[in-house]
């Protein structure tokens, strides 16, 4: 049964691990562009058929 | 640089869309009807494949499965392409992945009236669908990681992470929990008994929720919600740190589906430690999806999809805040086994799901059809009806939970149990069950206003099945492991993030489960609790088949109102040969786990054949048919050799013997049931179940007699 402690321990290494490498990415600022993303999917369908776009404003506005 | 032109593939959205909505109106309309059972038990017309034990699984995998899952794999295939600026990997995958499934949705519409079931709560399906369930996800995995290597834009988007997470923690749910030994083509016990077997179910029970029902629709969130709103998502950054909580925290949470239990209690505290800090990410889910409608409230007034979308979003933050609310062990107390638990599921499931869902539809048809929705005005008495549905749902599933819970633990000053009828309690919220069901009708007609819409709207349009797009293509660089970098680095490797994903989600399952599926003194074995005999077997199976537990609870919690009501509180000892354990988690019915030697044999045999003979006013389904079944007895020594090789103790060769001993034991319950007037055959399904019945609990008794 000692296969537990084995198992516990290389677990909770891993989890302390990820836990190190999760904090040491925050404190060194990973997060640096945390804007452009969120915009960049509203803008994905500019090249699609102008016409369309346009009357689907019209028709918003009805 | 060269742009690059590709298209987008709709027709797999199309398809997965169509599947989806008429699966909703499917697992809806079972869902009504089980309610409807609940009040006029008649409504099987006498047909045993239609019994509420049989077709409650229906109506949940239906729902969570069938409908759910198709308009996760509908949002995901629109998505995914256009956040990663690149067609699906591979079309043919689409179509097995699609094809498969519904497969899959039609072997499981058929297995489960017909009594082939696991028991297993969201995993009933049996082993061969288990299979079938594993290749075509894997098939879905694989167009997944395929679309995300070929994408070409290096971001991945955050909604990408999540379905990552979903994809991979699924798989190990599943893989896990469905680990069976068969017996035949489709009969299997698992191989976890009792403790072992209640916490990996709910560690897949509770994460089913999790990743199947909540990431997957997060990332449809944060897909859906800013394109409806044409705003940005409130806060990326939130985002990203919400989704790491999210998949860190989720997977320890399974043990507080058992609270009181036999569960050793360090367990069951853990499930609790984490289910309330659960509450800070889910509530940063709730809360960027929101307040990304900041300033723009004024939208959601004339825009239907961002109705659906703000119900929906804040029915998830009312999920999650009740759900922690139900991991603490006081609330648990009066919440467990009740409708409450109804109520709540209900709120995410006809709230966050289905509104997001119908939210996604309306937004997602005009688009692929290159129209404008046709009636607004529909959509928007779409949304009212469902909300008043939701509402007319929820309010009296908590009100009946609360007050059948207060009459089970009532006493009187003399200090007995005030309502000692089990049924008095029942009675007393049959008005609430008939509320509760005009509620699910509200929402079921409110489907059909979406259906017509959708209909008009993709007539009045031309469907575009390939779109047309364009981009640069991906640049690969080689940016090696930085400081500073290590975020941005993993968003450029979908692989190595998913492995990540992965490690994430088995530590937490790993920890919990390793030590009481390992040590054997966890479960402090009872000399008196003996393996079930052949006909008990057979019963049980009869039980598994019949669905009981899905009214029927078979653990006695160690309240003095429960024990004074069914007997002594259950150990985990008593559960060690329970392939698979029984405890169930609704009690429409009285818990049974102390049913043995309560009754006469002749009083179940009646019961079965018309409960409202013993009890009057009872809720319960006939089996008649249990009384004319012959039993099969062809598959008890396979029975037998499957339990021997998970570990419980039949001599080896008692396989030759078992259906010897099965027709002795038959024969003295049939002599008894004769005795007392019955004409009964030993040779009949009803025998076996009332063997089964009769010795439910029964070796904690004798023990306790042989003590005094």
């Amino acid at each position: 049964m000692s296969v537990i402690v084995v198992l516990i321990g290389a677990s909770l290494l891993v989890a302390t691990g990820f836990l190190i490498a999760y904090l040491w990415a925050v404190k060194h600022g990973q997060y640096d562009d945390k804007y452009t993303p969120s915009v960049r999917i509203l803008f994905e369908e500019e090249k699609k058929s102008e016409n369309r776009n346009q009357k689907s404003e019209i028709n918003s506005k009805e | 640089m060269q742009v690059e032109k590709f298209n987008y593939d709709n027709q797999i959205v199309k398809q997965f869309m169509i599947a989806s909505v008429v699966f909703a109106i499917v697992g809806m309309l079972v869902g009504l009807i089980i309610a409807v059972q609940l009040y006029v038990p008649e409504l099987n017309f006498g047909i045993q494949y239609l019994t509420f034990g049989r077709i409650r699984p229906l109506h949940t995998n239906a729902v969570i499965f069938a409908f759910v899952g198709n308009i996760i794999f509908a949002g995901v295939y629109y998505s995914l392409q256009r956040v990663c600026k690149a067609r699906m990997w591979n079309d043919k995958l689409s179509q097995f992945h699609f094809w498969g499934w519904q497969l899959i949705i039609l072997a499981a519409a058929i297995t489960l009236p017909l009594g082939i079931t696991t028991s297993k709560e969201y995993a009933e399906l049996e082993w061969p669908i288990d299979l079938m369930i594993a290749v075509v996800w894997l098939s879905f995995g694989a167009n997944l990681f395929g679309t995300i290597l070929k994408r070409r834009e290096k971001h991945i988007y955050v909604a990408v992470w999540f379905y990552i997470a979903t994809f991979v923690t699924i798989t190990v749910l599943h893989v896990v929990n469905s680990i069976e030994l068969p017996v035949s083509l489709f009969k299997s016990y698992s191989v976890y008994a009792g403790v072992q077997d209640a916490l990996v179910q709910w560690w897949y029970g509770h994460n089913a929720v999790a990743f199947f029902l909540t990431t997957p629709y997060l990332g449809l969130m944060y897909y859906f919600l800013p394109k409806a709103a044409n705003r940005p998502v409130y806060s990326y950054r939130l985002s990203i740190l919400h989704f790491w909580a999210l998949i860190f925290l989720y997977i320890w949470a399974g043990p507080h589906h058992l609270l009181y239990s036999a569960l050793p209690d360090w367990a069951q505290s853990l499930g609790t430690v984490f289910s309330i800090m659960l509450i800070a990410p889910s509530w940063g889910g709730m809360l960027n999806g929101l307040l990304t409608l900041r300033g723009a409230w004024d939208r959601v007034r004339d825009n239907p999809i961002l109705k659906f979308m703000v119900v929906a979003v804040t029915a998830y933050g009312m999920a999650t805040f009740e759900g922690p609310m139900l991991s603490l062990k006081s609330v648990n107390a009066i919440s467990h086994f009740t409708d409450w638990t109804i109520a709540h599921v209900h709120i995410g499931a006809l709230g966050w799901n289905g509104m997001l869902s119908f939210g996604i539809l309306y937004w997602m048809v005009p688009k692929m059809w290159g129209t404008e929705l046709y009636s607004k005005k529909l959509a928007n008495s779409h949304f009212w009806i469902s909300t008043l549905g939701i509402v007319f749902y929820a309010v009296p599933m908590y009100w009946a939970g609360i007050a059948q819970s207060l009459m089970w633990k009532q006493f009187t000053p003399l200090g007995v149990l005030q309502y000692p009828n089990f049924l008095e309690t029942t009675l007393q919220i049959i008005p609430m069950y008939i509320i509760r069901s005009i509620g699910g009708l509200l929402y079921f007609v409110g489907m059909f206003m979406l259906v017509y819409n959708l209909i008009k709207t993709a007539k009045a349009g031309k469907f575009i099945k390939n779109e047309e797009a364009e981009a640069a293509p991906y640049e690969k660089d080689s940016d090696k492991l930085k400081r500073g970098m290590i975020h941005r680095w993993l968003e450029k490797r979908p692989v190595k993030f998913a492995l990540l994903a992965l490690v994430v989600v088995l530590i937490g399952g790993l920890v919990e489960i390793v030590p009481t599926f390992l040590i054997k003194s966890n479960i402090p074995t009872i000399a008196a609790v003996k393996a079930y005999s052949p006909l008990e077997l057979q019963g049980r199976d009869i039980y598994i088949r019949e669905g009981c537990v899905s009214c029927h609870s078979q653990l006695v919690r160690p309240f003095r109102s429960e024990t004074e009501r069914y007997g002594e509180y259950s150990k985990a000892g008593e559960y060690v040969y329970d392939h698979p354990f029984l405890w169930g988690s609704k009690r429409t019915g009285p818990d049974l786990a102390r049913e043995g030697n309560k009754y006469p044999n002749v009083w179940h045999y009646l019961h079965m054949e018309d409960p409202r003979q013993m009890s009057p006013g009872s809720i319960m389904p006939r089996f008649p048919w249990l009384l004319t079944q012959t039993l099969d007895i062809s598959t008890t020594p396979a029975k037998i050799n499957a339990m021997r090789s998970l570990g419980v103790p039949y001599e080896i060769g008692y396989e030759n013997f078992a259906n010897q001993d099965l027709q002795k034991q038959a024969d003295v319950i049939t002599q008894d049931l004769i005795k007392n007037g019955i004409p009964a055959e030993p040779d009949k399904d009803i025998i076996a179940l009332i063997a089964y019945l009769q010795q439910l609990g029964t070796d904690i008794k004798v023990n306790q007699a042989t003590i005094k």
